[in-house]
C-alpha cells in the first residue's frame, strides 16, 4: 500500500532463502494436521507398526469414514449433540459480545460522561484476571442455581468480554465521526437510535472480526466447560473429545479421527473467514 | 375560549419541556445505561468471585451444606508445604520458558520474511495461521501421540537415524518440551502477524538512512527493526506470560489420568488447583491456590514488562537510528 513507493532497500521479490524459510515453517504447521489424517485413516496398529523409513507407513489408509462412524456411534462422546452444544454455545456468546461491547465501546468512544476514563481502565484491568480466579465460587453459585451441568454456565459468564469492549472501543473512536453522531441528534434521534441507526453499521468491520475471534475462542475453550460440563451429557467438542483418551484402552486411529472431525467446522470457517482473522489481528497489533 | 387556548399552550409548553428534559436525561444518563450490561456481568461472573475467592481460601469449605468454617491461613499454609506444589511451580515455569522464548524469536523470524515483497502474501500470512483454530485438546491428543515413547512418530525418526528415543513422557524436560511444542504450534503464526503488522508500521526511510551508514540486512535488522517494535514485543510477552502461565489443556491432556505423570513431570500450577478442586474437591485449598496463582501472573507480568523494557531500549540505545 502506503509502502510502495519507499521500497528500495526491501522491494524486489524475495530471494530463495524466504521462500525456502517460509516453506519450512508451512510444512512444520501442517506435518501435524497430515499425521493426523495419516493415523486417524488407519487401524488401531496403525500407530504401532509406522515406520519412519517405509513410504507405506506415509501413505494414508482406507480406514477414515469407518473411524469417524465409530466416533459418532460411541454414546460416552455423544458427537451430534456436543456439536449442537458447541454451535449453540459459540453462536451465542458470539452474538452476544458484539452487540454488548458495540454498545458498551460506543459510549466509551463517543459519549461523555462522568468517569468513563477511569471506567474505561478498569475495563482493561479486568483482562488480566484469570479464569482460574473465579472458577470456584462461580461453580457454588451455578451449583445453588442448579445450572451445573447446563450450557447457561457456559454462556453465562461469557456474555461479553473486557477485550471486546476494548476492541470496539478502540475502532469506533477512530472510524466513527463525530458530526454524523451529531447529524442524527440534530435529526430528532435518541441516544439510542443513534446508536442504532449510526455507531452500529459503522461498527460492521470490527463487529464481524470480533465475532470471529469470539467464536473461534469460545469453541476451543476447554477448562471452564470441562469443569461445569464434565460429567453431564450436554459437553462441548472439546470436552466431549476428551472422554476419546479416557478410556484405559486407546485406538489411537479412532482418537485422532475425532480430532479431525471435530476440527473440520473450524477449518471450514477458516477456508471462509481466514483471511478476515489474518487482517483482525494484524489490525489489533497496531492499535493495541 | 381565552383561557382555554391558555391552558392548550401550556400543555404544549409542558410537553416541550418534558421532552427536553428527556432528551437532557437520555444523553446524561444513557452512556451508563449502554456500559452497565458489561459492568453488571463482570461484577456478577467477575468481582464477586474474586472477592468470594480470598474469602473461601480462608475457609473449609462444606460440599453438603454448601459453606465454610474460617479456618485462617491453613490452605496457603498446607499448599507452601505441599511438595507438588512446588514441582507444579517448577513444570508451570519451565514449559513457559521453552514456548515463550524460541516462539518469540522464531515469531520475529517468521514476520521478517512476511515483511519481504511476496509472491502470494495471503496464501502465507493464512498459512502461518492455520493451527491456530485447532483447539488445545485437539493439539494435545495429536501430539501426545506424536511423542509417544514406544511407537511415537518422533521417536520413530529419532532411532531410523540411529539416535536414541526419548522418554518425551516418563523424563522431566522433555516432556515439558513436548507440551511447549503444542503451544508453539498453535502461537507462533498468530504472534508472527500481530509482529508483521508492527513491522510494516516502521517507517521505511529509517531502513534507507541505515543503509546510507552503511548497514548490512542483518545490522538492519537489529539496530533498526527490534527496537521499533519494542511495545508490540511488551505487548506479546505480557499475554504470553498471563496466558502460558495459566495452562492446563495440553498437560491435561497429554496422558490418559490427566494427572501430569506418574511422578508430576509435567503437573502445572493450573492442574494442581483443578485436583484439589474438582479431584479432591476441597474449595478452600483450590481457592487458596487459584489465589497464589493470580499473584505469581501479576508479579511475573511486571517483572517481565520491565525486563523486556531494559533490554530492548538498550538496543536501541546502542544501536542508534
Amino acid at each position: 500500500m502506503a509502502r510502495k513507493k519507499s521500497t528500495s532497500i526491501t522491494g524486489g521479490r524475495p530471494g530463495w532463502f524466504t521462500y525456502g524459510a517460509l516453506g519450512i515453517v508451512l510444512l512444520v504447521a501442517l506435518f501435524p494436521f497430515y499425521w493426523t489424517v495419516l493415523i486417524g485413516s488407519g487401524d488401531q496398529s496403525s500407530v504401532y507398526t509406522f515406520d519412519a523409513f517405509s513410504w507405506e507407513s506415509w501413505i494414508p489408509g482406507g480406514n477414515l469414514m469407518a473411524n469417524f462412524q465409530a466416533v459418532i456411534d460411541n454414546p460416552a462422546v455423544g458427537f451430534w449433540k456436543a456439536l449442537g452444544s458447541s454451535l449453540i454455545v459459540s453462536i451465542a456468546v458470539s452474538a452476544t459480545t458484539v452487540l454488548l461491547a458495540t454498545l458498551a465501546g460506543f459510549a466509551f468512544a463517543k459519549l461523555r460522561f462522568k468517569g468513563s476514563g477511569p471506567l474505561l481502565v478498569f475495563v482493561i484491568a479486568t483482562m488480566a484476571v484469570p479464569v482460574q480466579l473465579g472458577a470456584v465460587p462461580l461453580y457454588i453459585v451455578f451449583q445453588e442455581l442448579n445450572l451445573v451441568g447446563s450450557l447457561w454456565a457456559v454462556i453465562l459468564p461469557a456474555l461479553v468480554t473486557a477485550f471486546g469492549v476494548f476492541w470496539m472501543t478502540q475502532y469506533l473512536s477512530q472510524s466513527l465521526p463525530d458530526e454524523l453522531i451529531e447529524a442524527a441528534r440534530v435529526d430528532g434521534c435518541s441516544m439510542f437510535r443513534t446508536f442504532w441507526n449510526v455507531a452500529l453499521p459503522a461498527a460492521r468491520p470490527a463487529a464481524a472480526m470480533l465475532a470471529l475471534f469470539t467464536f473461534v475462542t469460545s469453541w476451543t475453550n476447554f477448562f471452564w466447560p470441562y469443569i461445569v460440563l464434565g460429567n453431564s451429557d450436554s459437553k462441548t467438542l472439546p470436552v466431549a473429545l476428551q472422554v476419546l483418551q479416557a478410556n484405559y484402552f486407546i485406538d489411537y486411529s479412532i482418537v485422532l479421527a475425532g480430532v479431525l472431525l471435530s476440527t473440520i467446522p473450524l477449518i471450514l470457517l477458516f477456508v471462509f473467514a481466514g483471511r478476515q482473522l489474518v487482517s483482525g489481528i494484524m489490525a489489533g497489533a497496531v492499535k493495541g | 375560549m381565552a383561557s382555554a387556548l391558555d391552558t392548550d399552550d401550556r400543555k404544549a409548553v409542558r410537553r416541550f419541556e418534558r421532552r427536553q428534559r428527556l432528551g437532557h436525561w437520555d444523553v446524561k444518563y444513557s452512556p451508563y445505561l449502554y456500559i452497565a450490561p458489561f459492568f453488571l456481568i463482570f461484577a456478577v461472573t467477575g468481582l464477586f468471585p474474586i472477592v468470594y475467592t480470598a474469602v473461601i481460601s480462608l475457609q473449609d469449605w462444606d460440599l453438603v451444606r454448601n459453606t465454610g468454617e474460617f479456618i485462617g491461613f491453613d490452605h496457603f499454609v498446607f499448599v507452601f508445604q505441599d511438595p507438588q506444589f512446588w514441582k507444579a511451580l517448577r513444570n508451570t515455569f519451565s514449559i513457559f520458558l521453552f514456548s515463550s522464548v524460541p516462539q518469540l524469536i522464531l515469531a520475529t523470524f517468521i514476520a521478517a520474511q512476511l515483511d519481504t515483497n511476496l509472491r502470494a502474501k495471503t496464501f502465507w500470512r493464512m498459512g502461518v495461521l492455520l493451527p491456530y483454530v485447532v483447539a488445545p485438546v485437539a493439539v494435545s491428543l495429536i501430539f501426545s501421540n506424536m511423542f509417544g515413547d514406544q511407537y511415537g512418530v518422533v521417536n520413530s525418526v529419532l532411532t531410523s537415524i540411529g539416535l536414541d528415543p526419548v522418554g518425551w513422557h516418563t523424563d522431566v524436560i522433555p516432556s515439558h518440551i513436548a507440551i511447549a511444542t503444542m503451544v508453539n504450534f498453535r502461537w507462533t503464526g498468530y504472534n508472527a502477524l500481530i509482529l508483521l503488522a508492527a513491522m510494516q508500521a516502521i517507517p521505511r526511510d529509517l531502513y534507507e538512512a541505515a543503509a546510507i551508514d552503511g548497514a548490512g540486512a542483518l545490522r538492519r535488522f537489529f539496530s533498526v527493526t527490534v527496537p521499533q517494535l519494542r511495545p508490540t514485543l511488551i505487548f506479546v510477552i505480557i499475554t504470553s506470560t498471563i496466558g502460558g502461565l495459566q495452562i492446563f489443556d495440553e498437560p491435561r491432556l497429554y496422558d490418559v489420568t490427566g494427572q501430569g505423570g506418574a511422578n508430576q513431570q509435567w503437573l502445572t500450577i493450573t492442574m494442581y488447583m483443578y485436583n484439589a478442586g474438582w479431584g479432591k474437591f476441597d474449595f478452600g485449598r483450590a481457592a487458596a491456590i487459584a489465589w497464589i496463582l493470580f499473584l505469581i501472573i501479576v508479579v511475573f507480568g511486571l517483572i517481565n514488562f520491565y525486563l523486556t523494557r531494559r533490554l530492548v531500549s538498550d538496543d536501541r540505545s546502542s544501536g542508534g537510528k
